[in-house]
């Protein structure tokens, strides 16, 4: 494809790859400069609001430029990436090179997509592409045009190619109009179930009784009282009607909203609690920040680099909580916190002892495995300033009550927003014990440098299948049983070596005495 | 034997894991295996020359090719749009294959396999989702309706036409596709109804991918899509979506009954969508990336390719062709695709009713007067 001749320079634009979208981000490049490039062969993967994707070129030739570095937001039309596609007959067999309508080794700048072409269109060829600026409008021509058109009816002047205001050829997920969640479709359900929250009438129990129609306990509010009471955050079933017949009025909303102000029930009421936000507004815009920034590189990091796999598994453990009721009884353990995530922690130890892979992390500069030897035991803790991982350095050492206590300390630091970097970094495994929300179990994401993440789910009463031992009857009992989820990075851990980790740790807890074996 | 094997569980994600796939589950109707192993069934048996067979392979790579090639123009930006059909190759090729020439077929917007099969030039279907026009082809020449993207309406034309063949007298049926969404939809229950009552020649061919976008199937319906029929007053059957043969067959048969005045069939090809639902679709946020792992193991184009190989009903140099073949057909419609003009702003006026009204007459010309009031004239 290289030519000694003078190089072809043709600039590939960021398209819109999903119907209306304005930006991308270059989430990493899979080329670098000097390379040879075929059409089609994958340049870089770009997220947008509506997915990660990989771009393929369009030319074949040698890559002479990246234009933006990786984790840098581009706008749709904006060159990306130059690539030289050689001499005349540079161009690939697949039909790269058109024959007419756009020459195939135009310099750079005319003629692309994206781009004006010789009438002052732009061939922003995915139909509603972004609006590049006043650049492309066509100027108006003066007098007699103004004329014709002042006969002619009113046409939408403005935004006739605007993406958000056509509808979308096809239905597609997430609605364009929503704002970008990345990562996990979970975030949507969590989105919606906020917005049900944030609806004054359904955080009345759906009761017989509370349905409308059946009246009493529905609070009567005239409908601009309801969407005001609404934007403010104020459950009207809390909230006593001066009005006739006890109608809420205004004015009693705002004596809602100035005698609730700032407790925990106007909160709650409301899709994200931070300031109040102006009456009538129908967002709150918060800045990416602190925890919540550094979560999300984080997440993001992590998740596009380490492939990850996660097994599930369901675990009997009364036998385990039986023995917790008992070892805290015990004189060593008073004084600490006995709970069920140190059997976890404990088991997540004697487990990563068996398989000492999962203690390890991927070093991509050096292209080695390093194989941690002793265990920095990461949990994960909720915060009022977020999400944060400390650990419990070496880990494997403690005795019970030392772990206990260790993990005790971490918890109560970490909900003071206490926790020093230090007690931040150098993790090797996590645990996240998503059960404390009476969730059963989550996908969790790799905190990045580790290979392995425990998500330790709820206990619940649950009916299972019991006996049936030594010719004993099967019979199905209450029993306690959780979920665990182990996330793993398939680069290191296989499925088998995840597995195994995965059902020693299950054994742990469904029969602690297998700990013997260890 | 640990402790472990009475107490714990591992969750299987796969939908449709317990669903039948394997041979000698009476439900799927199946004819060649997922390992490309030719078995037989004692409803549908299928006689078809190797010259066949390897007609069928043509038609699943080269379908395959041209859905890689738009999906990589969509991400380059040639084209608004992509509905990827990967996967449900076999389910597409099989129906199409099965349709008589004077059948007339009414597709979604995803049934590029069945317009191959129609002798739509793939270029026709390019500019629709390029945005240049509605769909390019004619849909009385091809037998082969111009797609539609409202979810479902398509079962109402197709029994609406298919009871006109049956005033007419004409002895040919009409092979309506859909979704496993669609099933949701009122207007298909509507269509189901009335086929059934005036035991329309219709066939409802619904390609059962697993997913409505996001929705899985196991919400979209508690019982399996094909016993839906019974409800109905007509049969229904479930075949391998993966498996062209057997899509061939059921196909085939169905058509003939409707053709012979028995009424319609319910067709579910269990299949699977391996690609996004469109190119603006995320699937890796509602599914696992093993669930696509396991449909991999029961790839249409791979089980048919295992078979010709195996018994030397076509050897090396074949496949070298067809691949050859492909990257031609590539080729051309990326160029031209890329080279489509734009059209002319006054079409979308021209084409909406058969005689033009006064109103939309009025309409055009102020279109034209504003776009003339610019510099550079009208667009």
């Amino acid at each position: 494809m290289t030519s000694p001749s003078a190089p072809h320079l043709r600039q590939f634009k960021l398209p819109d790859v999903g119907e209306g979208l304005t930006e991308g981000e270059i989430l990493s490049w899979l080329v670098a400069v000097g390379d040879t490039v075929t059409v089609n062969q994958p340049l870089c993967e770009v997220e947008t609001a509506k997915a990660a994707v990989e771009l393929p070129s369009p030319f074949a030739g040698t890559v002479t430029e990246l234009l933006y570095e990786v984790g840098t937001t581009v706008d749709v039309g904006a060159p990306i990436i130059t690539i030289d596609i050689g001499g005349e007959g540079g161009v690939s067999a697949a039909g790269d090179a058109p024959s007419t309508g756009q020459p195939a080794a135009e310099p750079v700048g005319t003629g692309l997509i994206g781009e004006q072409n010789a009438n002052g269109r732009t061939s922003v060829l995915v139909g509603y592409g972004p609006r590049n600026t006043e650049a492309t409008r066509r100027p108006r021509r003066s007098g007699a045009a103004v004329a014709a058109r002042a006969t002619a009816p009113v046409l939408p002047e403005a935004d006739y190619g605007s993406g958000s205001q056509r509808p979308p050829l096809l239905a597609t997920a997430p609605d364009i109009t929503t704002k970008p969640i990345r990562h996990g479709g979970l975030e949507t359900g969590r989105a919606a179930e906020a917005h049900a929250a944030a609806e004054p009438v359904a955080t009345a129990p759906p009761s017989r009784a509370s349905r409308p129609g059946a009246g009493a306990l529905r609070p009567l509010a005239k409908p601009p009282v309801r969407k005001y009471a609404k934007d403010l955050g104020i459950d009207l079933t809390s909230v006593e009607g001066t009005g006739e017949g006890g109608v809420i009025t205004r004015a009693d909303v705002d004596a809602a909203a100035t005698g609730a102000s700032g407790t925990e029930s106007t909160l709650a009421g409301r899709a994200f609690g931070t300031e109040s936000p102006e009456a009538g507004a129908t967002e709150t815009r918060i800045p990416i920040k602190g925890v919540r920034k550094h979560t999300a590189a984080a997440m993001v990091a992590s998740a596009f680099t380490a492939p990850h796999v996660t097994e599930f598994l369901t675990v009997d453990v009364t036998r385990m909580m039986k023995l917790r009721t008992r070892l805290a009884a015990r004189p060593e353990l008073v004084g600490v916190k006995v709970s069920p995530l140190l059997f976890v922690a404990r088991a997540v130890l004697l487990a990563a002892r068996r398989h000492p892979m999962v203690n390890s992390s991927w070093d991509e500069a050096a292209q080695e495995i390093v194989v941690k030897h002793q265990v920095n035991l990461g949990i994960a803790a909720a915060t009022p300033r977020g999400l944060v991982v400390p650990n419990v350095k070496d880990a494997g050492r403690l005795t019970l009550a030392e772990l206990a206590g260790a993990l005790g300390d971490l918890t109560a630091t970490a909900r003071e927003g206490r926790t020093p970097p230090a007690a931040m970094s150098g993790g090797t495994i996590t645990i996240t014990n998503v059960g404390v929300f009476g969730v059963d179990t989550g996908t969790p994401i790799l905190n990045p440098g580790e290979s392995a993440i425990l998500a330790f789910g709820a206990i619940r009463e649950m009916p299972w299948v019991h006996g049936g031992g030594k010719g004993g009857k099967k019979k199905v009992v209450a029993r306690q049983v959780t979920q665990l989820a182990l996330s793993f990075d398939h680069r290191i851990i296989d499925g088998e070596l995840g597995s195994r980790f995965l059902a020693d740790v299950g054994a742990l807890l469904h029969d602690p005495g297998t700990a013997w074996t260890f | 034997m640990t402790a472990l094997q009475h107490t714990t569980e591992v969750v299987d994600p796969v939908p449709g894991a317990d669903a039948p796939h394997l041979p000698g589950q009476p439900d799927l109707v199946q004819l060649l295996t997922p390992e490309g192993e030719r078995v037989e069934h004692p409803d549908y048996s299928l006689d078809i020359t190797d010259e066949e067979l390897r007609g069928l392979y043509r038609d699943l790579a080269l379908v395959r090719r041209w859905d890689v090639e738009a999906t990589a123009l969509q991400r380059q930006g040639e084209l608004g749009i992509w509905a990827s059909l990967l996967g449900q190759e076999a389910a597409q090729v099989g129906a199409g294959r099965a349709l008589a020439a004077d059948d007339m077929a009414f597709p979604t917007y995803r049934e590029h396999g069945v317009a191959w099969t129609r002798g739509v030039d793939p270029l026709h279907v390019m500019s629709l989702f390029r945005g240049v026009d509605m769909g390019g082809w004619d849909p009385v020449a091809t037998r082969f309706n111009l797609y539609t993207v409202v979810i479902g309406a398509q079962c109402l034309h197709a029994t609406g036409y298919a009871m006109g063949l049956q005033r007419d007298g004409a002895e040919s049926a009409t092979l309506a596709f859909l979704g496993d969404g669609a099933t949701s939809q009122g207007e298909v229950n509507e269509a189901l109804i009335w086929a059934s009552s005036y035991a329309a020649p219709v066939v409802f061919f619904c390609q059962n991918n697993q997913y409505a976008i996001s929705v899985p199937i196991e919400r979209q319906s508690r019982a399996p899509l094909f016993h839906r029929a019974a409800g109905f007053g007509f049969p229904g059957v479930r075949v391998d979506g993966n498996d062209v043969l057997a899509v061939l067959a059921v196909t085939r048969a169905a058509l003939a009954a409707a053709r012979e005045g028995q009424g319609p069939t319910l067709i579910e090809a269990f299949t699977y969508r391996m690609g996004a639902h469109t190119s603006s679709d995320d699937p890796s946020r509602y599914r696992l990336a093993s669930e696509l792992e396991e449909w991999k193991l029961r790839d249409p184009i791979a089980r048919l390719k295992a078979y010709l190989s195996r018994s030397g009903k076509a050897d090396a140099a074949f496949f070298t062709g067809v691949d050859a073949e492909g990257d031609e057909l590539a080729a051309r419609l990326r160029k031209g695709t890329i080279e489509m003009p734009d059209p002319a702003g006054t079409e979308i006026f021209d084409h909406v009713y058969a005689e033009q009204t006064p109103h939309l007459a009025a309409q055009r010309a102020e279109f034209v007067a504003y776009h003339e009031s610019f510099e550079g004239g009208h667009q």
